[in-house]
């Protein structure tokens, strides 16, 4: 009887970096990825920059779900949701049949946070290549976009529908843009920045309600101000993906719990990527972003092939791929103590230190010319797991 | 002479690395697994390749000197 195959469920960035790392490791294993998507390979990266480059959703398809099946021979399973989990048996339960696991991997990523108001359900939100498909679909030549939220995804929307012609509204219910990840004085760069091309920005008040008319939308802010758009567009923010994770027993905090073995808190199941929690030590961080999804992976692959490894993460600096403002953002622990500092801030770039109590680097944020000091402050920033 | 100096620019020694995910791209080594040969200059590779890692276009490298 042949050895039950590796599962990996999810076929975006992780469960394919995974998949291709596995392979890379161990030719002969059979390994089965699962995903309720069509299983197209695309880059998430690309989502929030791709009207600029005049990308659309099936120029953004980098290999079919056939192709990757034979590029890294996997049974692969598209189109196929997993309904359960049975950690005892080694067993999942999918929409087509049962299936026996060796080992099994998460790799579900992050769903969009739900807003809770009225017409909530209106905006759009772009989290995957279907998701993308529906936007373009509905994204009619210099529309209207009005966008809810001005984080990282919220401005690089900002700017690649600015920069395509789109009118852009972008609303945040904070003071500024990359509130929790830059200091005051980058994020009124930025701002300043999108408004140069035409982006319209009202800070401090959220949306409350969202109507539909005839033509478009009409968006009511908790300050009382009306705004009209054709189109609603909501970035507000990610949550890990754990109902499947909870439902088979497994412990979840933010996201599914893991271990710097990537391990879950039961035996031989595994979990990567936007979906997981990492907790070490007695502390605990969701790591979103593509940097420490890469390094999750190799670390996996080399478990799974058997050789023992766990991992550590550097500082992982973030690029805010807004052309309009290039920022690279490397922000310090939540919780710690300390402030930004202004090394330099010109109309060039900008570098901000943020210092701890003792004076020690511990995070950065860079921005236009500055952008190439990424690595070398990377080196010096604290490591974000030892 | 001339021939031989035109060919000679026309390989590449540089490193690019991916701003999203730290792919390098060693001009000299090229990624002949994509079909992309030693010394090709990131240059002279087609808009439409896309980072063997994350799968972000050439517009998200930037020159790396190690």
């Amino acid at each position: 009887m042949p050895h039950a195959p590796v599962v990996i469920v999810g076929a975006g960035l992780a469960g394919y970096t995974l998949a291709k790392e596995l392979r890379k490791l161990a030719p002969e294993q059979p390994i089965t990825l699962i995903t309720a998507d069509s299983g197209a390979l695309y880059s998430k990266p690309m989502l929030s920059n791709a009207l600029a480059q005049g990308q659309t959703a099936p120029t953004l398809v980098q290999a079919t779900a056939l192709a990757q099946a034979e590029k890294l021979q996997l049974d692969l399973r598209p189109n196929c949701s997993v309904s359960a989990i049975y950690p005892q048996q080694h067993r999942l339960e999918t929409e087509s049949g049962e299936l026996p696991y060796a080992q099994l991997v998460l790799a579900l990523g992050a769903r969009p946070r739900q807003l809770d108001f009225p017409g909530a359900e209106l905006a759009l939100s772009v989290n995957n290549l279907d998701d993308y498909a529906r936007f373009r679909a509905r994204l009619t030549p210099g529309a209207h976009v009005l966008i809810l939220g001005a984080g990282l995804v919220g401005c690089e929307f900002a700017n690649d529908l600015a920069a395509s012609g789109h009118a852009v509204t972008l609303v945040e219910a904070g003071e500024r843009a990359l509130q929790h990840m830059a200091p005051a004085s980058l994020s009124l760069r930025l701002q300043n920045s999108l408004q140069s091309i035409g982006v319209q920005c009202h800070f401090g008040s959220g949306a409350r309600e969202i109507k539909q008319l005839e033509h478009g939308y009409a968006v009511s802010l908790g300050n009382g101000c009306h705004l009209n758009a054709d189109l609603v567009l909501s970035a507000t923010g990610l949550i890990p993906e754990t109902a499947l994770a909870k439902s088979a027993g497994l412990a979840v905090g933010q996201g599914i719990l893991v271990n710097d073995q990537l391990c879950t808190s039961a035996a031989d199941i595994y979990a990567l990527g936007d979906c997981v929690e990492l907790g070490v030590s007695g502390s605990s961080q969701v790591l979103p972003y593509v940097l420490p999804l890469m390094q999750q992976a190799r670390v996996l692959a080399s478990i799974l092939s058997g050789t023992p490894s766990r991992l550590s993460l550097p500082a992982l600096p973030v690029a805010v791929k807004t052309p309009a403002c290039p920022m690279v953002l490397c922000p310090p622990d939540r919780n710690a103590p300390g402030d930004w500092h202004c090394e330099r801030d010109d109309s060039l770039g900008a570098i901000h230190h943020f210092l701890g109590r003792d004076g020690g680097l511990l995070g950065f944020a860079l921005a236009g010319d500055a952008c190439g000091q990424r690595r070398q402050l990377a080196g010096r920033a604290p490591a974000l797991l030892e | 002479m001339t021939q031989l100096a035109e060919a000679d620019s026309a390989v590449g020694t540089r490193k690019w690395i991916c701003l999203v995910c730290d792919f390098i791209y060693d001009e000299a080594k090229g990624i002949p697994e994509e079909g992309i040969a030693p010394g090709t200059p990131m240059a002279a590779i087609p808009d439409t390749w896309a980072c063997p890692d994350c799968g972000v276009t050439k517009a998200d490298f930037e020159p790396y000197d190690d």
